[in-house]
């Protein structure tokens, strides 16, 4: 069983940690929350487009993964986009995978 | 503004059965610097003579009586410590400043990790601390080569204690520890004849300390020697699928696409990375950050004080279950590559 299962009421991902003494995180002020959100999307997009898939914000509070069809679900942060996409698509998604590697590293080239 | 909440260090003392974890517990309680530690610790296997060694230890400890601390009963494990929060709160039992959770032999580590981590409320009141596994020295050997648990719980140690070493001879000694090196470089490893450091082995963890120059030195020091050998060929005997490697990268790297990166990695084969452990130059940040994970759970990340030393790459060490390194190493090239348009660095 995953540590995700237990997440209830959001900002509990380490790429998102609450802003305290000690702790590195993005999720400081306001502008800088909102201008990380804006670069999350854009960077997962380079990857889930692989996929067939688009993510964009929604209220500045969730995201939303659709596929191109049109099925749409909502994404609180990072930790549940993975699990999330590999819903949709109902096959997993694999970094490892030696496709997509070739694929990303001939889009980043 | 709201007063910063206090986080309660949150101990796991592990290890497989009989290989000494209750002793190990009771002579660290005896330290006058852990006074103030509260012990949850589970009746399993030892029915008895856990309580009969432990009860007189500590007012408030509290027996967990079902069994294992597995996934099953988590929710007693987060009840447990909800409890005892409560009660601190409301003064009927001592202000206690540490919590340390003994696990059964049978345990696996990660789910108990994930308690505190994950659940609601605990997460706002504690944090996890060391992780401490015992190693029997008698019997380690046989342990790690048929008992799957075993080897995990050694994987995702932060302390190492090599117990009962005074009734094995030093070869048997010194090949269990190369073993466990391993396994885990990382983890300082203790000889429980050896006079024990309660401070040492508890209380300096990578969060209590990130502010302290030496911080990262310390932290990473194994990992320094690790990373020497990147280059050379240093994987284990073909017959051992969890083996430990480290990556360096030039440069700094992008936060938000490493944490893409390592999200999907840990959400795909989160089960098979038994540790991650890096210290990331990361864009727009000129202290090194440290990143720290188990399984599929990964620490708050922590800004550190100052570099260890003049060398300001990025460093990632893995301890994997029959992953390869090389396609680590590649995917996530291949994700830093991608472009960033570096929005969260301006």
């Amino acid at each position: 069983m995953c540590a995700l299962c237990g997440v209830l009421g959001g900002s509990g991902h380490w790429t998102d940690a609450a802003a305290r003494p000690g702790v590195f995180t993005r999720n400081g002020d306001g502008l800088q929350r909102r201008r990380e959100r804006a670069h999350r999307i854009a960077c997962a997009s380079g990857v889930l487009k692989f996929y067939g898939l688009t993510l964009s914000d929604w209220q500045a509070s969730s995201f939303v993964l659709s596929t191109a069809t049109g099925k749409t679900e909502l994404v609180e942060d990072l930790g549940h986009l993975w699990a999330t996409a590999e819903k949709l698509l109902g096959r997993p998604c694999d970094p490892l995978d030696p496709d997509l590697i070739v694929r990303l590293e001939a889009h980043g080239g | 503004m709201v007063a910063e909440p206090v986080f309660t260090p949150v101990n796991l003392i592990t290890g497989f059965l009989g290989s000494g974890k209750t002793t190990l517990l009771q002579r660290l309680l005896g330290d006058p610097a852990l006074a103030d530690t509260a012990v949850l610790i589970n009746e399993f296997g030892e029915v008895g003579l856990d309580h009969y060694l432990l009860e007189r230890i500590d007012d408030t400890m509290v027996l967990l009586q079902s069994g294992c601390l597995c996934c099953t009963i988590r929710g007693e494990l987060s009840a447990a410590i909800r409890d005892l929060h409560s009660k601190r709160e409301r003064g009927t039992v001592p202000r206690f400043r540490r919590l340390v959770v003994e696990s059964t032999g049978l345990a696996d580590p990660f789910p108990i990790l994930s308690t505190v981590q994950a659940d609601p409320v605990l997460r706002h009141h504690f944090r996890l601390g060391n992780v401490i596994t015992t190693v029997d020295a008698v019997n380690g050997m046989a342990q790690l080569a048929r008992q799957p648990e075993c080897t995990k719980q050694v994987a995702v140690a932060d302390r190492l204690v090599l117990t009962k070493t005074d009734l094995t001879d030093g070869p048997t000694t010194e090949a269990l520890t190369a073993r466990l090196r391993r396994l885990n470089p990382s983890a300082p490893l203790w000889r429980s004849e050896a006079p024990l450091d309660a401070a040492a082995l508890l209380a300096h963890d990578l969060f209590a300390t990130a502010g302290r120059s030496d911080a990262a030195r310390r932290w990473f020091a194994a990992e320094m020697a690790l990373r020497e050998r990147a280059g050379t060929h240093d994987r284990n005997r073909h017959d051992e699928t969890i083996h430990a490697f480290a990556l360096t990268f030039d440069g700094s790297l992008d936060w938000t696409l490493f944490g893409l990166w390592l999200t999907m990695l840990l959400n795909r084969h989160g089960e098979r990375v038994l540790r991650v452990k890096g210290i990331l130059n990361v864009a727009g940040t000129d202290a090194p950050v440290a990143i720290h994970g188990v399984q599929h759970l990964v620490h708050p990340p922590v800004h550190m004080a100052a570099w260890p030393d003049a060398d300001h790459r990025s460093h990632l060490v893995f301890i994997v279950d029959g992953i390869e390194r090389v396609l680590i190493e590649r995917s996530l090239q291949a994700f830093l590559g991608l472009p960033s348009r570096s929005l969260a660095a301006a």
